[in-house]
């Protein structure tokens, strides 16, 4: 072996070591965390999870954006939604983000694992009004007392009825709610459509497992306990809204051939399945009006869930703004989500979106926020009806629907509670138990799972 | 002669002093420095996580102790005996072994099949080669969504191509009784790398061989029992070895169209739970790190008892020719 080879071999392997010992002293090195105070002049507030970005997400980042500059700092906010996995790996490495944009419905999970801080000292230090959000947005992340997270978006639940089926099927549609569930099987299975044996246009999708908790609130009773810790997934009236969910399924055929033929919807596209005329009515969240408004044209009747005694039901969900425990910039990070959350930011993004569908000859249907301020200056101030009734309708009724909102209280084990649920009802749908032993065995595991996280 | 003598009553250097005695050239020296940085990365990349993940699941590893919000507390056999109390492991852990028994066969044979026509083609054998290889480089989260639109019940491609020859097609990816079974004729997709193997071990077989079988009067199926088989039998076992392997890991495509990378799993069917889509959940949606390391054990002791076995049973099977001697 000549000098010149051993030389180069040496070099190679000495480089390799030291990339290797550098990388491994830069991973292991902490992070200065003070988890309190103000940033000094010139820091960076890193933001983790900010995903799609469309008009009225990026409106408010630059308004935000702007506040945060205005004295001196900056802002990381790459694009990218919020992944457990990888926000884990940043906790690990002690690459902690200042500020975290993750769905509601997590906050609990984090809050109880002391992963996140408590925001009492964030609203006080920045003078934010929690009675400007709403209730049941704030309920969805509060962990015993103290609240995690400022919500964002709200996306309420209404019930959308296609008045070209309901016509066609001969039904009226008034007859298609939710308080008198005899009626609304009968609807249900006038709707359907089975044609040789296969079906092509599904009555009334209760939309099992994602809303269970709307069906068993139909009762006035929740699948949890208020304060998070006490499951309450087999009483007898979640066992009689699943046993009654599901039959509206059967109906179709059953559970493989209801969902088989969902599952071609073209659900975000033009040809939905209201234009196509593949579903005669279900509850969906507010988001969806907006995919209805851009799709092919379509006859619309927007209703409330309605609970047993007729009144107004609605479940609600959204993302919220959470700033980790060990942030540097905790300071920044409650400045900056004031910012994204405030009347003024909705009312700026709410009258370029509307002068942007205006401009493009586009219905607008209003924007739905978790600041109960925010969505009556949105409705009184911006929005101007269509002058298509139908979304005109939709729209008067989605502002109200908040009102009637509930959300699911957080537990320790928010997840593994969902799934305990969500699984149950799975086995139902797929005939290997009853709704009885599904709920029985989803209490029991769900109810392991809050007691092991609390 | 005398130093020759005094050398061979001494004897080669055997077992560590040979090895230690390799030492001397510096040829030795120089061959462990350029492999040095492949055990480097090799100590810290994979074997250090392993350990790793050996000591977390005796402990109670979980976001507060990755956050370093919390110490992290030994827990002893807790996390094992929690694997008997769930009962999704055993679930995961029969979903798995039925769908690695489900597509080791299918993708064996469907792969040896198409290596011996491909190592039959005279014309165009390359551009075929490349056409059945094709698939094989298809990113394994399109493989899930496409499991979705071919396998749907309704207007799936499959449902229909059963149709037109007067079978009613079953709900593949409704139906617990056919999500395994449509996962595993899917993987059947991803023959390529196989069948290369087998092509080349194919080409490897003396022709001389086939020759003079067929002086002898042995047939097509004889010669493909009696030589074809026996020569290619160390590729037909690596392979059975490294599909099993693959098969019991499998996670990407279940877990994009069962489970789907960042959903609520809400229609999440127990059928199509797998052992690591289970772990991983277990870890990054539940953070229970502790008790997913003892999956991965639990997983990693399954695959070495299959692997153990299948070299045994290999003993009478594979044939390799240095055993002719």
């Amino acid at each position: 072996m000549t000098n010149r080879l051993k030389r180069g071999a040496l070099l190679i392997a000495g480089a390799a070591l030291g990339v290797v010992l550098a990388a491994g002293g830069a991973s292991a090195k902490p992070s200065e965390a003070t988890g309190v105070g103000t940033a000094q002049a010139g820091a960076t507030l890193d933001i983790y999870g900010m995903g799609g970005r469309d008009d009225v997400a990026q409106g408010r980042l630059d308004i935000a954006n702007k506040v945060i500059e205005s004295q001196g700092d900056k802002v990381n906010n790459p694009v990218g939604s919020f992944n457990a996995q990888a926000f884990l790996a940043r906790l690990a490495a002690r690459d902690i983000p200042d500020l975290v944009y993750m769905g509601r419905g997590d906050i609990g999970t984090y809050a109880a694992k002391n992963v996140l801080t408590p925001l009492a000292n964030c609203l006080a230090t920045e003078k934010i009004d929690r009675k400007q959000y709403r209730l049941a947005a704030l309920q969805e992340v509060t962990y015993k007392g103290q609240l995690y997270a400022l919500p964002e978006f709200t996306n309420q639940i209404t019930l959308i009825v296609n008045n070209d089926a309901a016509q066609k099927a001969g039904v009226n549609v008034a007859d298609i709610q939710t308080t008198n569930w005899k009626k609304l099987r009968q609807a249900n299975k006038k709707l359907l459509k089975i044609e040789n044996g296969r079906l092509t246009r599904i009555g009334f999708d209760p939309k099992i497992p994602e809303f269970f908790p709307l069906w068993v609130k139909w009762f006035g009773k929740d699948l949890i306990s208020k304060n998070g810790l006490k499951a309450q997934l087999n009483s007898r009236e979640a066992v009689a809204a699943l046993a009654y969910t599901v039959s509206l399924i059967n109906d179709h055929g059953g559970w493989n051939k209801f969902k088989a033929f969902r599952d071609t919807w073209d659900f975000f596209g033009r040809n939905n399945q209201v234009a196509a005329d593949q579903v005669g009515a279900w509850p969906m969240e507010s988001f969806y009006y907006n995919v209805l408004a851009e799709g092919a044209p379509v006859n619309i009747t927007a209703k409330f869930f309605t609970n047993r005694k007729g009144g107004p039901l609605s479940m609600i969900s959204g993302n919220g703004w959470a700033i980790p425990r060990g942030a540097k910039n905790p300071g920044l990070a409650c400045k900056f989500m004031k910012a994204m959350t405030s009347v003024e930011s909705w009312k700026t993004v709410g009258k370029s979106r509307y002068d942007l569908r205006k401009r493009q000859g586009r219905a607008y249907t209003g924007l739905y926020t978790a600041n109960t301020v925010a969505d009556v200056k949105l409705y009184e101030d911006i929005y101007q009806p269509v002058g298509n009734k139908d979304f005109d309708s939709a729209v008067a009724l989605l502002v109200r629907a908040p009102r009637y909102a509930f959300s699911v209280p957080l537990s320790p084990a928010s997840t593994e509670f969902k799934q305990a649920w969500v699984d149950a009802i799975n086995r139902v749908l797929e005939g290997r138990q009853t709704p009885r032993q599904a709920l029985d065995q989803a209490q029991r595991e769900a109810q392991a799972a809050i007691d092991k996280a609390k | 002669m005398a130093s020759v003598a005094s050398s061979e009553a001494a004897g080669p250097p055997k077992g560590a002093r040979r090895w230690l005695s390799g030492f001397r050239e510096r040829e030795t020296w120089t061959a462990y420095l350029f492999i040095l940085p492949w055990v480097i990365g090799f100590l810290a990349l994979t074997a250090g996580p392993m350990f790793a993940s050996l000591y977390f699941s005796f402990t109670d590893y979980g976001v507060q102790q990755i956050a370093g919000i919390e110490s992290t507390s030994r827990v002893g056999f807790e996390n094992y005996r929690q694997l008997l109390d769930d009962p999704k492991i055993a679930l995961s852990l029969k979903n798995t072994l039925v769908y690695t028994v489900m597509t080791v066969p299918a993708k064996m044979c469907v792969a040896l099949g198409l290596a011996l026509i491909l190592a039959r083609l005279a014309f165009a054998a390359g551009v075929f080669r490349t056409i059945f290889y094709l698939p094989d480089i298809t990113p394994p989260v399109a493989i899930g969504i496409l499991i979705l639109v071919l396998f749907n019940g309704s207007t799936g491609v499959v449902n229909r191509g059963l149709e037109l020859i007067g079978v009613p097609g079953p709900f593949w990816t409704t139906d617990p009784s056919w999500i395994k079974p449509s996962l595993a004729i899917m993987s059947v997709w991803t023959v390529g790398g196989t069948m290369v193997i087998y092509l080349a071990a194919l080409k490897a077989v003396p022709a001389h061989l086939y020759e003079a079988a067929a002086i002898d009067g042995a047939g097509p199926w004889r010669r493909f029992v009696n030589i074809t088989l026996p020569m290619i039998s160390p590729a037909l076992f690596f392979t059975f070895i490294v599909l099993t392997i693959a098969g019991l890991q499998t996670f990407t495509e279940v877990f994009t169209a069962y489970f789907g990378a960042g959903s609520t799993g809400a229609e999440a069917p127990d059928a199509a739970l797998m052992s690591v889509v289970y772990l991983f959940r277990q870890a990054f949606e539940f953070f229970n790190m502790g008790f997913a390391s003892a999956m991965a054990w639990l997983l990693f002791a399954l695959i070495m008892i299959v692997t153990g076995i299948q070299f045994l049973v290999s003993r009478r099977f594979v044939f390799y020719q240095s055993d002719s001697k």
